[in-house]
């Protein structure tokens, strides 16, 4: 473990203004207005290797010099606070924690970007968060770090706080911006890309809580010291959110290169009592299912690459034997059936069709050509559904049809190894 | 509080703009006794905001947080994502399915409670959990269910 990112978490007022400048708060800030040029702070970043941290892992420097290149009067920023992915809950321990640290961060980004306004997008789920961060804006307000000139510079910025609604795919950025708009929440086509058209057709950059609040850290250390942290493809560090069935479950700061062992058994002391390990999945409910034999991958962007899976949000969810794999990948899937928006149809009828087969399969009704089927329309899927959504939502299907085959292949012959589903006992109820 | 001065108080204090739709309907919906947003009142918001009734309608129902239909004055949500599951959000569904007397998705006939699931809140580290109106509850297990019903109840904040 380590406490670079999520260092002032807990440790100071949240919304005291006085302690958060006592421990370096705004360094970042001040060195980038006052002795950088925003083009010198997008190097700066570059140079840091950051990579987006809401689940896509796209180099941020180079989206932020999308949006800097681009000739329009408004620019926006949007911290983008919609945490949703099942199993991951780090993005609240720093909005909670240290809510200064993330809007500086936005502050620094729409200076290096030349955004004159910023919404947080700040999910409804989270209503304490969202009090917090009202009242963490307009103490920046009053003491002029955001607002007409700020710090008395040629640069002014301020901030809107703008709640969700309960929808998990309002965390894909357009359809985040259709949701500011007073829209439902539905993805738009791509291209164009928000730093090109966004909020209301202007260029708007969208960057996760996790990703702005690594921006005052690596101003006020220095890139070359923050690429001293994790690995040489994936530098810096990254918050974890360890849920299921290990002694201690909660948000941890690791290195880049730990692995998943090591955050299971040593960081969060093994598993409970009497249960015994049966896989990880890997970066919330869009993420990869991951058998033991797999513990010893490193998390790190390229290592992750060679498996064909990403770290996503940095959601842990480590299972036990008693689940049942088939059942759960169809709760899985009913959550992606509800939350998908409705408007691309690989992902509004495939959702529905894998729950189907898979209720075939714990109702001991399952064949060989269910699981062909199941196969190709998470292909399908994957390449044709429109947003990340129904892109990633195969992804547990697709990785626990190549790790645990045969505990599918077992259903259709009327057995459920965990016991779990409705197949109980090797009886198919419905059979 | 009637009903046009409800939606009026929502309009000012979330703004008339188009883009304060979600917040005008989140600010009814709080301040409605039974936890929804009413035809009525839908129709007011889009006169008022000047935006088409069916755009009104459809972001009401598109978002799990508001609702068009009557709830209960305390909504009980229980969450169903993973974390919660591998954690035995079942045998929360079925423990408050059984303290109340209804299934998911009603509402009970003294129209103190509604049942219903959410997608992730974000408790993970304390699965199963569930959101009791504003707040959040978990390590939930038959004892405390029975006592976070109790409290409501007997009026126990």
């Amino acid at each position: 473990m380590v406490n670079l990112l999520s260092k002032l978490c807990g440790k100071i007022s949240p919304l005291s203004i006085k302690e958060y400048k006592e421990s370096g708060g705004f360094e970042g800030l001040e060195k980038a207005i006052f002795k950088m040029s925003p083009k010198e702070v997008i190097d700066e970043v570059k140079n840091s290797n950051l990579r987006g941290r809401g689940g896509a892992a796209f180099p941020t420097a180079l989206k932020w010099n999308f949006v800097a290149m681009e000739n329009s009067e408004d620019k926006f920023v949007i911290c983008n606070a919609d945490e949703g992915e099942p199993g991951t809950f780090k993005d609240k321990v720093l909005l909670d924690g240290c809510p200064f640290q993330v809007i500086e961060g936005m502050i620094i980004a729409a200076y290096a970007v030349g955004a004159n306004k910023g919404y947080i997008y700040i999910r409804g789920e989270y209503p304490k968060s969202k009090e917090i961060l009202i009242s963490g804006v307009k103490i920046l307000q009053e003491e002029g770090y955001l607002g007409n000139k700020i710090l008395g510079k040629d640069f002014s910025f301020d901030i809107e706080i703008r709640s969700g609604a309960g929808a998990y795919v309002c965390g894909e950025e357009t359809a985040l911006i259709e949701s500011i708009e007073g829209n439902p929440g539905r993805s738009r086509f791509k291209p164009p890309y928000p730093p090109n058209k966004g909020l209301w057709g202007k260029p708007t950059l969208v960057n996760n809580v996790e990703t702005l609040a690594n921006i005052p850290v690596i101003l006020s250390i220095g890139s070359e010291e923050y690429k001293k942290y994790g690995t040489e493809s994936s530098t810096g560090t990254k918050l974890l959110s360890v849920s299921g069935r290990v002694v201690n479950k909660g948000v941890y700061e690791i290195e880049f290169g730990t692995t998943l062992k090591e955050v299971v058994y040593d960081i969060c002391e093994g598993m409970e009592e009497g249960k015994k390990i049966k896989f990880v999945q890997l970066g919330g409910s869009s993420g990869a299912c991951l058998p033991e034999s797999l513990l010893d991958t490193k998390l790190d962007f390229d290592e992750l690459r060679k498996l064909e899976i990403g770290l996503g949000s940095g959601a842990v969810l480590v299972v036990d034997d008693s689940i049942c794999v088939v059942d759960f990948v169809k709760n899985a899937t009913k959550f992606f059936d509800h939350e998908s928006c409705g408007k691309c149809t690989p992902c509004r009828e495939g959702n529905k069709h894998i729950i189907k087969i898979l209720d075939n399969l714990t109702n001991g009704e399952g064949t060989e050509r269910d699981l062909k089927l199941l196969n190709e329309i998470a292909m399908v899927m994957k390449q044709a559904s429109l947003c990340g959504l129904g892109q990633a939502a195969p992804t547990a299907l697709l990785t626990t049809l190549k790790y645990f085959e045969d505990e599918y292949k077992n259903h259709i012959k009327y057995n459920c190894p965990a016991g779990t589903c409705s197949l109980k006992e090797g009886v198919a109820i419905n059979v | 509080m009637t009903k046009t001065e409800n939606v009026l108080r929502a309009i000012e204090e979330a703004g008339n703009t188009e883009d304060k739709l979600i917040e005008v309907l989140l600010k009814v919906q709080e301040r409605s006794r039974e936890n929804y947003i009413t035809e009525n009142q839908l129709e007011e918001i889009s006169q008022e905001l000047e935006i088409p009734l069916s755009k009104v309608y459809g972001v009401a129902s598109f978002y799990s947080l508001l609702s068009t239909h009557r709830r209960g004055e305390n909504v009980i949500q229980i969450c169903n994502s993973g974390p919660c599951y591998v954690r035995g959000s079942r045998n929360v569904v079925n423990m408050f399915e059984s303290a109340l007397g209804i299934k998911m998705g009603e509402v009970t006939d003294d129209g103190k409670f509604s049942l219903e699931f959410t997608s992730c809140i974000g408790s993970c580290d304390v699965a199963p959990a569930a959101k009791i109106n504003e707040e959040v509850c978990g390590n939930l297990d038959k004892k405390k269910i029975d006592e976070i019903i109790n409290n409501i109840r007997e009026g126990v904040k």
